[in-house]
């Protein structure tokens, strides 16, 4: 290294070191927003809870944790595993299982369909697809219920035309909550992939074909590989936010159907248990780390691939 | 395998893309084991007619055979062609050992006989050490040699190769043009090669077509090509040439007494098929023309403009009597040149056969 670079580079450390202050006000808004808040809840699942909401504060207990799993007998001091909780946790992660895949399915097609349009058109389809955007997610939400009950748009076109006789029972079911999150969140499967295949070098492909694979194994050997990095985001995007998703199995499912969201909310609300909705809170930050974990294994393995 | 019939016979080929004719009606013939070039400028529809020997596209109108069965409408996948492509599209996710295994596995070949053929081919393009690397690893040449290799494992009847070197500096060129005609002769396969650069097509080739505006336009061995143009584009593009105007003035055989504008008269070689009467051009090479003295018996006479050395030769530019302009090149020798001046008086001779008659 010649002695120039070796100043520039010595240089460099220590604007580094004496200029570190030029980065609070980013530091500032992670510790404000992002750290200060998980603390408090970090905080508030250890604590006892507060007999009308709240804790009491500086009151240490694990009550709040060992509810998110356990619960006493009514009548007397025996353990069992809380029912209601883990099929709450389960009822979500399927969902939220069910609806990724469901958008990858929809989602990866319609991105490249908008893919191989001609470069004029394609910014039409993706007008499309962003319009839902425009209008606020309560509002969307409660469209989808006009069109989902009883005697909503769907099942009265299909009475109508014959096709059935008694309405769908969608409206206050998993499959009406499953048909609303799918919708919400589409776009956010499309746009990534779609980023992706409007890169991709359809030349690859022809290549492929030339060697004699067709359309299934280009699709399958070439198109996918390449663009699993971005299918792996969209997928991440769909899955954290479905899992906790509110405001849809709030409407949708009505009161029984409960997800982790409607959980939380209801143990700061009318349960006034701060410390178990603390402590399901983490919960769901676990279940996401989790899968954002396996995520940086697949990327870092695709980073190696491409060495 | 001999057999009589051409390994790709094209049949009045149209290609269409709205209104733009990028192939106009071309039909060829291209034998079996044959290095076969496809020339011309960019936008002659050389890449056209080669994608759809691919298969990538499909013909307007038209036949095109391989061993005499038509495969126009067939998908590139059902197609015993393989092609190897300007930027190579060597596959970013897979080993160079994967790549050049793709086809086979496509094929549905057995797992031991594919690693039997990369080991083959691998070591038939000398990248034996580098099999298991990632092709974005490699450099330009390494990553053709590659696509060469994953080209012609699946053992081809055909090969295409479109521009393949045009991506490589200019020693790594050379070196791969022997290469290339190394690969051919070993494999006897059928090679098409398309390409813009004529010393490329004129060294390579068994046959060269030329091409423009969407039509072949000659087709012959580098030799006739060079020796023997037809056109006025394929006298242009191949080589340095000169025109001259002139009068044909009789026809003995196949050749003509043609009266120049520039004055005198020669005896110049008809073009195949065709007897002009009236007005036509005759070519000279500039390495088929002499210099002689003033008084000698000579072709042409005129005044030398200038001298341009070369190093292995010399070029002079002469000023004709109608005011066109000649260029002689003359090899250089040790004793050199040393008594032309511009502006002095000067007279041309042709070498025998050097003067033909073109068809337009």
């Amino acid at each position: 290294m010649s002695q120039a670079q070796e100043i520039a580079e010595e240089m460099a450390r220590r604007s580094v070191r004496t200029r570190w202050w030029l980065s609070a006000p980013a530091l500032a808004v992670v510790f404000l927003f992002a750290i200060a808040p998980l603390a408090v809840i970090v905080l508030y699942s250890f604590m006892a809870k507060g007999d009308y909401g709240d804790v009491k504060y500086w009151q240490f207990s694990l009550d709040g944790w060992f509810s998110v799993f356990f619960e006493r007998g009514l009548f007397d001091d025996s353990i069992g595993i809380a029912q209601a909780h883990v099929s709450i946790l389960w009822r979500s992660v399927k969902l939220a299982l069910i609806t990724t895949v469901v958008t990858l399915l929809i989602g990866f097609p319609t991105a490249y369909f908008i893919a191989i349009r001609p470069p004029s058109q394609r910014d039409f389809w993706l007008f499309l697809i962003t319009i839902p955007f425009w209008t606020n997610l309560l509002i969307r939400t409660f469209a989808i219920q006009e069109v989902f009950r009883n005697e909503g748009v769907l099942n009265t076109v299909l009475m109508w035309s014959g096709l059935i006789r008694e309405p769908l029972k969608i409206m206050f079911t998993d499959l009406g909550i499953f048909l609303g999150m799918a919708y919400v969140y589409l776009p956010l499967m499309v746009l990534p992939i779609y980023a992706s295949l409007e890169k991709f070098d359809f030349r690859f492909a022809e290549a492929a074909s030339d060697l004699y694979a067709n359309n299934r194994n280009v699709l399958w050997r070439i198109i996918i590989p390449m663009t699993r990095p971005a299918i792996i985001a969209g997928c991440i995007l769909v899955f954290i936010p479905a899992l906790g998703a509110y405001v849809t199995p709030r409407l949708l499912g009505g009161g029984k159907n409960l997800m982790l969201g409607n959980l939380i909310e209801l143990q700061f609300g009318q349960g006034r248990n701060w410390p178990l909705g603390a402590a399901l809170s983490l919960t769901l930050t676990g279940v996401v780390m989790l899968a954002l974990l396996v995520y940086v294994r697949a990327a870092s393995k695709e980073g190696r691939s491409h060495g | 395998m001999f057999s009589a019939l051409p390994a790709i016979e094209v049949r009045d080929v149209v290609k269409s893309f709205g209104d733009a004719r990028a192939l106009d009606g071309v039909s060829v013939r291209i034998k079996e084991n044959e290095f076969f070039t496809l020339l011309g400028p960019s936008g002659c529809g050389k890449t056209t007619l080669l994608r759809l020997i691919a298969g990538f596209d499909y013909p307007t109108s038209g036949e095109i055979c391989l061993h005499g069965k038509d495969i126009a409408g067939m998908p590139p996948f059902a197609r015993p062609v393989n092609t190897v492509f300007q930027n190579y599209a060597l596959f970013p996710h897979m080993t160079v050992a994967q790549n050049i295994g793709f086809g086979l596995e496509m094929q549905g070949k057995p797992r031991s006989e594919i690693a039997a053929r990369v080991d083959q081919m691998l070591a038939l393009v000398r990248m034996e050490t580098l099999r298991s690397r990632r092709t974005s690893q490699l450099s330009g040449g390494q990553q053709q040699r590659v696509a060469l290799a994953r080209a012609l494992a699946p053992q081809p009847r055909v090969l295409l190769l479109d521009e393949p070197l045009s991506a490589l500096d200019y020693k790594l060129r050379k070196e791969m043009q022997g290469e290339l005609k190394r690969l051919q002769t070993e494999t006897g396969i059928t090679f098409i090669f398309v390409t813009h650069d004529q010393e490329e097509a004129l060294t390579m080739s068994d046959r060269i077509a030329v091409m423009s505006g969407g039509r072949i336009l000659q087709v012959g061995n580098p030799r006739d090509i060079y020796d023997n143009p037809q056109e006025r584009f394929v006298a242009d593009f191949i080589g340095e040439v000169n025109f001259l105007a002139g009068q044909v003035i009789g026809i003995d055989g196949r050749t003509a007494r043609v009266r120049l504008a520039a004055g005198g008269e020669v005896v110049a070689g008809l073009p195949e098929g065709a007897t002009p009467v009236g007005r036509a051009t005759v070519i000279v090479r500039p390495e088929h023309a002499e210099l002689r003295g003033p008084t000698e018996q000579a072709d042409l006479r005129g005044r030398l403009e200038q001298v341009v050395y070369f190093g292995t030769d010399t070029h002079l530019h002469v000023r004709l009597a109608d005011q066109s302009e000649f260029v002689l090149r003359q090899q250089n020798s040790p004793r050199g040149t040393a008594d032309l001046q511009p502006g002095a008086e000067v007279a041309i001779a042709f070498k025998p056969g050097a003067a033909r008659v073109l068809k337009d």
